[in-house]
């Protein structure tokens, strides 16, 4: 793609009504700021539900939700076919929880029935009979397959975030996990994400993007090139990264408890 | 109801009675220790001697429940201060609202009092069963401690379970709020209460189909079913409430929009339950802080207010409550049980709406607001402990030398400066 872009990169933000529970509007944020800082114009098209989402973004985000509006929101995408299009041509997708789930090729529904999904990601996701997934969630350093350079990889450091979910997620033959799990649970095998060319999903919140701005500028270089995403002062996120890998790696998910709270807790 | 069956406590069965005497003998116990208030834990002793004591103290009282997912201690507050002006009433005034909490607060209440209880929004369902509750406020459902309640409509879907099981006479209920109207529509008698209410982030998805909820100025309804705002039967504006009995100016003592409307729900169920309109109205006014919302103390030095704003919604409604920029603010994050472990809910806060003036993030979770600050453009510094951070907010440049400052905390940040000046009183 190229490094010199004359227009202002375009940012999807699909159904934030729907898909918005868990703070992921959030990434839209940390894309915008991170373009804006670089001085690099950047458009958010803000697809409410009943809207027809377009299929000329360069980069899309899908954010986590709840059961019902996940499927009204699979069933918007799936008439629509906007983001099949979009993704044919080279769109990138992040998807985050319910949205990874949307975008594989089924997901449980509140009752447990099976929904086809969008099939953009190739990985499914299942009930499982074990206590929803919730609680601080931590990576190995994580590699992506580079889409523009076959066999080479690109280095994400640790994967830092929250973790909410019922579901877990098989990928399948055609996609790589975004990385290994360390602390928690993930897509339920051991890995967690999925990722299918330009195509991301994760069950990372926090949101993601802005506790793993490597990942951010990784979507963002696959758009206007990396050449085009100079250093940025990124301290307060490295303080943000340095205490939660720490607390992860001490179980610390509920930092001082104390006897006091257990009984405030009535 | 309690007029009809006067409840002595020599009615109350003697294991009841011994739970009782277990209770506060532990709760006293634990005072001693320094633990706290020892409501709750003398509360769940007393419920290991008699499993059905809440059902045993509220029998033949009249009981009214409030439920939300913000509001619901202040507004447990006003109704018991309006119906006060002509009952005797108890109270769980301390916010332990879960059966553990509400058992300690009735137990050596008068049996005749009139039972005003906040309940957490999760044990509606079991709190209704127990008490049998003539009357139920639902005030408003929308996300909070994502970790622990998961999904704010499955929180609807109990209510809405309860209500069928357990039918209250009356239930008070937001009209302007998708979920609680699907959850209190099933109910026999609905007092609607429109409160103009803005926050719509959490009800988008219909909770009867799924559809999608049109929002419009005023009024709301799904594209796809029956599902509407329904017209309501009390109103708010800026100095008073419309009752079915006319309007009435309302002169508070509480800040902000969202406590007019919390006025308005408790002058709706007060009303409903036989109080005089402006003698209940007089007492909303005399109602100064709630649970050491809004105190004025000193805290490292300096003069501060407490505020507290725990989740998207309440910060919605706190921001218009701050002195206005340039004066600075202290903003404080936990994330412990009682405030849910993810902090991810600061991104789905206006916290642009900041700009203009200096913000010292503490709390134990400062880092996760000091990233949302710096993404939102907010001037910001982290500062570790809260009288530092009100120290270094009395430097900032928009501070008015012996100004109020404010200090915005979430939960267990706000019960933690408020031990420091003095507790709940």
């Amino acid at each position: 793609m190229s490094a010199t872009r004359e227009s202002a990169v375009r940012v999807g933000v699909l159904f934030p009504d729907l898909l918005g529970t868990y703070g992921d509007g959030g990434n839209a944020v940390v894309l915008t700021q991170r373009l804006a800082w670089r001085g690099i114009p950047v458009d958010v098209v803000t697809v409410a539900a009943g809207q027809a989402a377009p299929d000329s973004c360069d980069l899309y985000l899908v954010g986590g939700g709840e059961d019902g509006p996940q499927v009204q929101a699979t069933r918007e995408l799936d008439r629509s076919r906007a983001l099949h299009r979009a993704v044919d041509r080279g769109a990138v997708v992040l998807a985050v929880c319910a949205g990874m789930q949307i975008l594989g090729h089924r997901f449980p529904d509140a009752t447990g029935a099976d929904v086809p999904g969008l099939g953009l990601l190739d990985c499914e996701t299942v009930r499982v009979d074990r206590p929803r997934a919730v609680g601080e969630l931590l990576t190995g350093p994580a590699r992506v397959p580079d889409p523009d350079r076959p066999g080479a990889t690109i280095d994400l450091g640790e994967l830092t975030g929250f973790e909410n979910h019922a579901g877990r997620t098989l990928p399948g033959p055609s996609s790589t996990a975004l990385g290994a799990v360390e602390v928690g649970e993930g897509n339920g095998d051991g890995s967690e994400g999925v990722v299918c060319g330009r195509v991301v999903g994760t069950y990372l919140h926090g949101p993601v993007l802005a506790r793993n701005p490597r990942l951010a500028d990784l979507l963002l270089g696959w758009v206007v090139g990396a050449d085009a995403l100079t250093p940025l002062d990124d301290r307060e996120v490295d303080d943000l990264r340095a205490e939660r890998l720490r607390a992860a790696r001490a179980r610390e998910l509920a930092p001082r408890r104390s006897w006091r709270d257990l009984l405030r807790r009535s | 109801m309690s007029a009809a069956h006067p409840s002595p406590s020599a009615a109350l069965p003697a294991r009841s009675r011994l739970a009782v005497a277990t209770g506060r003998a532990v709760a006293g116990a634990s005072q001693l220790v320094h633990f706290g208030s020892g409501s709750v834990i003398g509360g769940r002793a007393a419920l290991l001697v008699d499993r059905d004591l809440l059902r045993h103290l509220t029998r033949g009282r009249e009981v009214v429940l409030v439920s939300a997912t913000n509001g619901k201690t202040t507004t447990t507050r006003l109704l018991g201060a309006a119906l006060g002006t002509d009952r005797p009433v108890v109270s769980n005034s301390l916010g332990a609202n879960m059966t553990p909490g509400i058992v300690a607060a009735l137990g050596p209440a008068d049996p005749a009092a009139t039972a005003v209880l906040e309940v957490d929004e999760r044990w509606v369902e079991q709190v209704l069963a127990q008490t049998g509750a003539g009357t139920l406020v639902l005030l408003n459902l929308s996300r909070d401690q994502l970790d622990r309640s998961q999904e704010v409509r499955k929180l609807a879907e109990r209510w809405r379970r309860a209500l069928t099981a357990t039918p209250p006479e009356r239930v008070v209920a937001n009209a302007d709020d998708p979920l609680v109207v699907w959850s209190a529509q099933v109910a026999p008698e609905v007092v609607w209460v429109g409160t103009g209410q803005d926050w719509t982030a959490d009800a988008a998805g219909c909770p009867s189909c799924t559809g999608r909820i049109a929002f419009e100025a005023g009024h709301w309804r799904c594209t796809a079913c029956d599902l509407a705002r329904p017209e309501p039967h009390v109103t708010v504006d800026d100095a008073g409430v419309t009752l079915p009995s006319g309007r009435l100016e309302v002169a508070l003592s509480l800040p902000g929009r969202v406590n007019r409307v919390n006025a308005a729900f408790a002058l709706a169920a007060a009303t409903a339950l036989g109080a005089d309109p402006s003698a209940a109205g007089a007492a909303l006014g005399q109602v100064q802080e709630v649970a050491g919302r809004y105190r004025v103390a000193r805290l490292g030095g300096h003069p501060v207010r407490l505020l507290l704003a725990k989740n998207p919604a309440g910060w919605h409604e706190a921001i218009d409550m701050l002195t206005p920029a340039p004066a600075p603010v202290v903003v404080a994050i936990n994330a412990r049980i009682a405030d849910g472990h993810d902090p991810s809910w600061l991104w789905d806060v206006e916290y642009e709406r900041l700009a203009g003036r200096l913000v010292v993030a503490t709390g134990e979770r400062r880092h996760d607001l000091a990233v949302r600050l710096r993404y939102a453009g907010v001037d910001h510094v982290t500062v570790e402990g809260v009288e530092d951070a009100v120290a270094r907010a009395a430097q900032a440049e928009g501070h008015r030398p012996g100004a109020i400052i404010d200090v915005a905390a979430n939960y267990t940040a706000f019960q933690e400066y408020l031990e420091m000046v003095g507790g709940p009183r």
